[in-house]
């Protein structure tokens, strides 16, 4: 039963944390709950707009496609050409969206609080790669698809933000971290459960 | 399988998009004037060749950006992409 008032992961039920593969594929998944999640929409060729979000956050948008940018404890991936989506530490959303919209008060853009509508699936592990190469089409070679690099796309049909949040030669790497609706969380968590054992 | 180059995100599998249909459909002016076979016209008529198409595809599971795509209908092969305030690119010794 869940406890009214108090805040619930969106795989709580699913026992997930740690699991690790008994295949003999070297990887296991864990879920990062309430990681704060914020989607920003703006104009890129609008130097105003990216000067503002920089002092808001000290942070560099990224510009080019598929790709991320950092400055602790925020990150920002890229989703569109006018659209990002800044990725903070629990319980911290709310005083980025404050800061942002006190920010860009005057300009054109939208800031929206998505952290309850996607949970993040954490990969990580030598055959990360293999595993997702099951459901997913991008080419996952770490040539064409590495650190930082960040993709819109589908795993298993369920739309995913996937992002590569440390490199082969990391410890415990390459780790993903697979952004997923909160309603398709069970049936992907349950996809890659199947997958990697 | 047909893989579709997304002007931002790159080459991807065509699962990731959705056809919007025949592309360059002017809306005819004065609506509320032309006699219904215009309208028509305008609605319900599409090319439908053999051939280069002018299509608009929309990146759905992806950046949901729209962009035009040149296809082969014949061969399903990709002849050119440009985006929605591009116009359509001269492709030598291929009509539309």
């Amino acid at each position: 039963m869940a406890e009214p008032g108090k805040i619930r992961s969106a795989l709580a039920h699913c026992a997930i944390d740690g699991v690790v593969a008994k295949s003999g594929l070297d990887a296991s998944i864990s879920e990062q709950a309430f990681v704060g999640k914020v989607v920003l929409r703006g104009n890129p060729s609008d130097s105003e707009f990216l000067a503002t979000v920089r002092g808001a956050l000290e942070l560099d948008l990224p510009l080019a496609p598929n790709t991320s940018s950092e400055t602790p404890p925020v990150s920002a991936l890229w989703l569109g050409p006018d659209e990002w989506m800044l990725i903070c530490a629990p319980g911290s959303e709310a005083a980025v969206v404050d800061s942002l919209n006190a920010a860009l008060a005057e300009g054109h853009s939208t800031v929206v609080d998505v952290s309850d509508a996607y949970t993040v699936l954490r990969l990580s592990g030598p055959a990360s790669r293999t595993i997702l190469a099951k459901g997913c089409a991008l080419d996952l070679h770490p040539r064409a698809f590495a650190f930082g690099d960040v993709a819109r796309t589908m795993i298993a049909k369920a739309d995913v933000i996937l992002h590569q949040t440390a490199d082969e030669t990391d410890d415990g790497g390459p780790v993903f971290d697979v952004y997923v609706a909160r309603s398709f969380a069970d049936y992907l968590w349950r996809w890659f459960d199947k997958i990697i054992n | 399988m047909l893989r579709i180059p997304c002007p931002w995100c790159g080459e991807r599998d065509v699962g990731e998009f959705h056809c919007g249909g025949e592309a360059h459909i002017a809306r005819p002016s004065g609506a509320d004037t032309i006699d219904d076979d215009a309208w028509a016209e305008y609605l319900f008529m599409r090319q439908n060749p053999k051939g280069s198409h002018h299509e608009r595809w929309s990146h759905a599971h992806g950046c949901r950006r729209w962009f035009h795509v040149v296809r082969d209908t014949d061969s399903d092969q990709v002849l050119a992409v440009y985006l929605m305030n591009e116009a359509p690119p001269d492709l030598p010794g291929r009509s539309s």
